[in-house]
């Protein structure tokens, strides 16, 4: 037993009120220096990609855009292991659930306001085509 | 209901779980059923930690903030192209200044995550030099988002001007906003920190911030992509 377990008498808060058991048990969500360094190198290697996508001709012009939005699932991607520490423990399940709603979520919001916008558009009269009468 | 079964209650269901578990909910009970596993919160391994649980509520509001970008997300990705005739993404946007923005967020969220690191050692000096430098590496963001800004709005190129420009700043305004305010939280941290100690509920806060901060990088991230860089490119 460490003194983190049983932190001494003057350290503990006895009003302390949020839920859950007192103790801190072995699984707690900390990761090392290791996985920081790494999810910070693939980040800004994720990143200058992004950037070098749109500054230089590498990328074929119309995939562009799908370039950069793959780049940037994938360096969120990086951002929620990696700094964000969410994995496939059993602590995390909840979380991942969570997660997973809330992308459900978005991805309805934004998508879906897009479709619904480009098609009122698309079958609404072309108003600065139109002559004004 | 019956006498009987009423009488059957636990008589005191208020006590803590830690000393009171009728039920054994969550405790390991026979080894035969269930999966084994030792995890807290399934039932096995008895009930999770506060530090879970807070983490859990926090991340639950974070996905509630996510969502409300979405939404700022859903209405700029609608009206990008409605300049009025104003000025245009490609003639505003300064990719050199969102580059150095990029690097500052992304390197401040770095060294969030080693003040973590410093704290799990209980180390106070590390953490508060961690905690320091994270706040420095947001204000000079901050700083550069309001240059960018003042600049914009001195060349005309205001909220008002036009649909896209109101939506432009609505989005990258409500994160400088969210940036602004993680400042203010992280200044009062290091304060707690430095007055009360590690203890287990100024750990909890730190952690909190700690995702926050990271959760702040991950919608940079996307307004740096599909914002700036697309704006550009279009």
């Amino acid at each position: 037993m460490s003194s983190q377990d049983h932190p001494p008498r003057h350290l503990r808060d006895f009003d302390d009120a949020a839920p859950g058991e007192e103790e801190l048990n072995q699984r707690e969500p900390i990761g090392g220096l290791g996985g920081y360094v790494i999810g910070f190198a693939l980040a800004i290697l994720l990143t200058a990609a992004s950037f070098a996508t749109v500054q230089t001709d590498l990328i074929y012009g119309p995939a562009v855009v799908s370039a950069l939005v793959v780049l940037a699932i994938g360096q969120m991607g990086v951002h929620l292991v990696f700094f964000l520490h969410l994995t496939t423990g059993p602590d995390n399940t909840n979380n991942v659930l969570a997660l997973a709603f809330g992308v459900f979520i978005v991805v309805l919001v934004v998508l879906g306001s897009i479709w619904i916008m480009w098609n009122l558009d698309y079958n609404m009269m072309r108003m600065h085509e139109v002559p004004l009468l | 209901m019956s006498e009987a079964t009423t009488g059957a209650l636990p008589s005191d269901i208020s006590a803590r779980s830690g000393t009171h578990d009728p039920y054994r909910i969550g405790r390991p009970h026979d080894g035969l059923h269930g999966h084994g596993s030792e995890a807290t919160g399934h039932g096995e391994g008895g009930p999770a930690s506060r530090f879970v649980i807070t983490a859990y509520g926090f991340w639950i509001f974070l996905l509630s903030d996510i969502i409300i970008f979405s939404a700022f997300f859903a209405s700029y990705a609608v009206l990008s192209r409605a300049t009025a005739g104003g000025p245009t993404a490609p003639e505003l946007f300064e990719l050199p200044s969102v580059a150095v923005q990029t690097g500052l967020l992304l390197t401040s969220s770095f060294t969030s995550g080693l003040s973590s690191l410093a704290t799990h050692r209980r180390d106070m000096a590390w953490t508060q030099i961690w905690l320091l430098t994270s706040g420095l590496l947001g204000a000079g963001f901050l700083l550069l988002e309001v240059q960018e800004f003042t600049a914009m709005i001195g060349e005309g190129a205001g909220p008002t001007r036009s649909a896209f420009l109101s939506s432009f700043f609505a989005l990258v305004g409500c994160h400088g906003l969210h940036v602004g305010l993680g400042l203010l939280w992280l200044g009062t941290m290091m304060a707690q920190l430095w007055v009360k100690g590690f203890r287990a509920d100024i750990r909890r806060r730190l952690h909190c911030f700690n995702l926050f901060w990271h959760a702040l990088d991950i919608v940079w991230i996307a307004i740096f992509s599909l914002v700036y860089l697309l704006g550009v490119s279009s």
